[in-house]
């Protein structure tokens, strides 16, 4: 397998020239995080609420959770956006062009995950904005790495729709049937010990749980598990999306 | 030398045979078409020779790379302009030439020096650094082709170059394409649904529908094929006993009844339009209109395939319906 990294920077920095250039998209897709964030601190931030650990205010609970959502949707639309691409008949200029197709898959990941963290960096720096306050630098370089995890792995996730999907009128569907539940599972919103301990496993299936749950372990110092403990759950989850995004990639461009 | 050797290539799609057992080569520096309709495996011949689908079986070569051995080497040889735009909007056109060239792996001096070049010879420098989004439909055919060229590949592949344009644009991107040809020597390999895009082009013509190659030579000989001239008539009522007279006489060479008008294939066709009306009026047939015409590849079309391209379009249409409709059953 040839990797030509070239082609990896090239399909970067159309990531990159193209993020810049849609400024309103990123807007958008601030707009969510920021609300629940905004509204969800607000409104629940006089309740008491159990199993929050170590007297945390809810809005510093959620805020970890808005990171791990917006990494989820930004990265599921950078795996999905492939559809735009066939769609638009980019994707053939790039499938002619002699790089192998790992390098492309690579090149997608790597320009979703860049766009993907900064707007997660974004979200956070909205929230020190808010009140928020993180430990150090150290901390937030090892959240950086957490959020990358998340990030390829739902690219990943993403890709393997795309793959499976032949035009864009699957993608709304997606992002309500697939997005929201992964969201609700990963105890973004709440902690998952207040879940029914059925619901509770399935939420262990959710590599946002784990994500998640270690950013609060790396921002707030409270987590289920322990952060070492997560990181490798996210790392095998990572390895196995990406994986398995570029195997049916490649498998339904070359039918 | 052989630019393109192909040999019973085969594409079948969940049953639907797309391309069915072709056989061509094109020299190196022919300009050569790819004519047929809508539906007719054209478009499906240039994606497996551009290495984007798999053949179901035969066998292919382009610039002496195997389609399916050596693909890498293929794409390295070829330039692709698809029938429908590949260019990324959000990006100028320079960033769209910038990008393939290092797609292409070409350092930035030579990358510079080439996209300048190709964007010259397309007359879209003054407009190279504005968004693709605000290009009109010729330009952007125009930065697809400058595209294909960037990387000095030794064949051109172009499906339906001119599709969509008006008849001004396809014009001048026909005088392209002969220059690229001519003057920079590079193969080419052209489909259209255009007969006279064919005619005008091409060195060489094959004829494809229902994914078989019908007829293949230069647009002369194949219009010589035919011979002579082409006598239509238009006829009020039945005809078949006048049609058969017709074609008793000697100096018809074939006779074609379609769509209540008759095409008389004969030498000196104005010399026996007269004859031809002394007879309609001795049998009673009313004669609507006569016309006389030299062959077109239309009618090369339609000796081949008893339809005209249109229809053979038209009843393609129809069967694609059918089958997303089985599809989309399953």
């Amino acid at each position: 397998m040839i990797i030509n990294t070239n082609a990896i920077y090239v399909l970067w920095l159309r990531e990159m020239k193209r993020f810049l250039r849609a400024k309103s998209r990123v807007i958008g897709t601030l707009m969510i995080p920021f609300f629940f964030l905004a509204f969800f601190g607000l409104g629940f931030g006089k309740m008491n609420i159990p199993g929050l650990g170590n007297d945390i205010d809810y809005i510093h609970f959620l805020v970890p959770g808005i990171v791990g959502m917006t990494m989820l949707s930004t990265s599921m639309f950078a795996g999905i956006s492939v559809l735009w691409d066939r769609e638009f008949g980019f994707l053939k200029e790039i499938m002619v062009a002699p790089v192998s197709r790992i390098s492309i898959v690579i090149g997608r990941i790597v320009g979703g995950a860049t766009t993907s963290v900064l707007q997660g960096i974004l979200i956070l720096g909205i929230s020190i904005l808010m009140g928020f306050k993180i430990p150090g630098i150290p901390a937030f370089l090892l959240s950086i790495v957490f959020m990358l995890l998340i990030s390829s792995t739902f690219i990943g996730l993403g890709l393997i729709f795309a793959s499976k999907m032949k035009d864009m009128q699957g993608f709304s569907l997606i992002m309500n049937f697939v997005t929201f539940p992964l969201i609700f599972l990963s105890g973004a919103l709440f902690p998952l010990e207040n879940l029914p301990a059925w619901i509770r496993y399935i939420s262990y299936l959710d590599p946002l749980t784990y994500g998640i749950d270690g950013l609060r372990g790396i921002l707030l110092g409270v987590s289920s598990f322990s952060i070492i403990f997560d990181f490798a759950v996210l790392i095998v989850f990572s390895f196995l999306m990406t994986f398995l995004g570029a195997y049916f990639f490649e498998k339904s461009e070359s039918a | 030398m052989l630019a393109i050797e192909v040999e019973n290539l085969k594409k079948q799609f969940n049953g639907l045979t797309a391309v069915n057992n072709i056989s061509f080569e094109v020299r190196a520096g022919e300009l050569f078409g790819l004519l047929g309709p809508n539906g007719a495996g054209k478009t499906t011949t240039i994606n497996m020779l551009s290495t984007l689908l798999n053949p179901t079986s035969g066998e292919a070569k382009v610039a002496g790379y195997d389609i399916i051995k050596e693909k890498d080497n293929v794409r390295k040889s070829i330039g692709v302009v698809f029938q429908e735009p590949a260019l990324d909007n959000k990006l100028t056109g320079r960033e769209n030439l910038e990008f393939h060239a290092m797609l292409y792996g070409m350092n930035k001096d030579e990358r510079n020096k080439r996209i300048n070049e190709v964007l010259e010879l397309v007359e879209l420098k003054d407009k190279a650094d504005i968004l693709v989004e605000n290009y009109s439909g010729g330009m952007k055919r125009r930065l697809e082709i400058a595209r294909g060229l960037v990387h000095k590949p030794k064949v051109l592949f172009l499906d339906e170059p001119t599709l969509g344009l008006d008849a001004q644009t396809r014009r001048h991107i026909w005088e392209y394409i002969q220059k690229l040809n001519r003057e920079h020597n590079v193969t080419i390999i052209l489909t259209t649904h255009y007969m006279e895009e064919a005619d005008y082009l091409c060195d060489r013509v094959a004829i494809i529908d229902h994914g078989k190659i019908i007829a293949m030579d230069t647009p002369e000989r194949l219009k010589d094929k035919l011979g002579g001239d082409i006598i239509t008539f238009e006829l009020e009522g039945n005809n078949n006993e006048f049609m058969n007279e017709v074609n008793k006489l000697a100096f018809v060479k074939s006779i074609k009844e379609h769509n209540g008008k008759l095409t008389i294939m004969v030498e000196q066709g104005e010399k026996r339009i007269p004859q031809l009306i002394k007879l309609a009026q001795k049998k009673g047939v009313d004669i609507k209109s006569v016309a006389l015409h030299k062959p077109s590849l239309e009618d090369v079309f339609l000796h081949f395939t008893g339809k005209t391209i249109r229809e053979e379009e038209a009843s393609q249409k129809e069967r694609n319906i059918n089958f997303a409709r089985r599809r989309f059953r399953r």
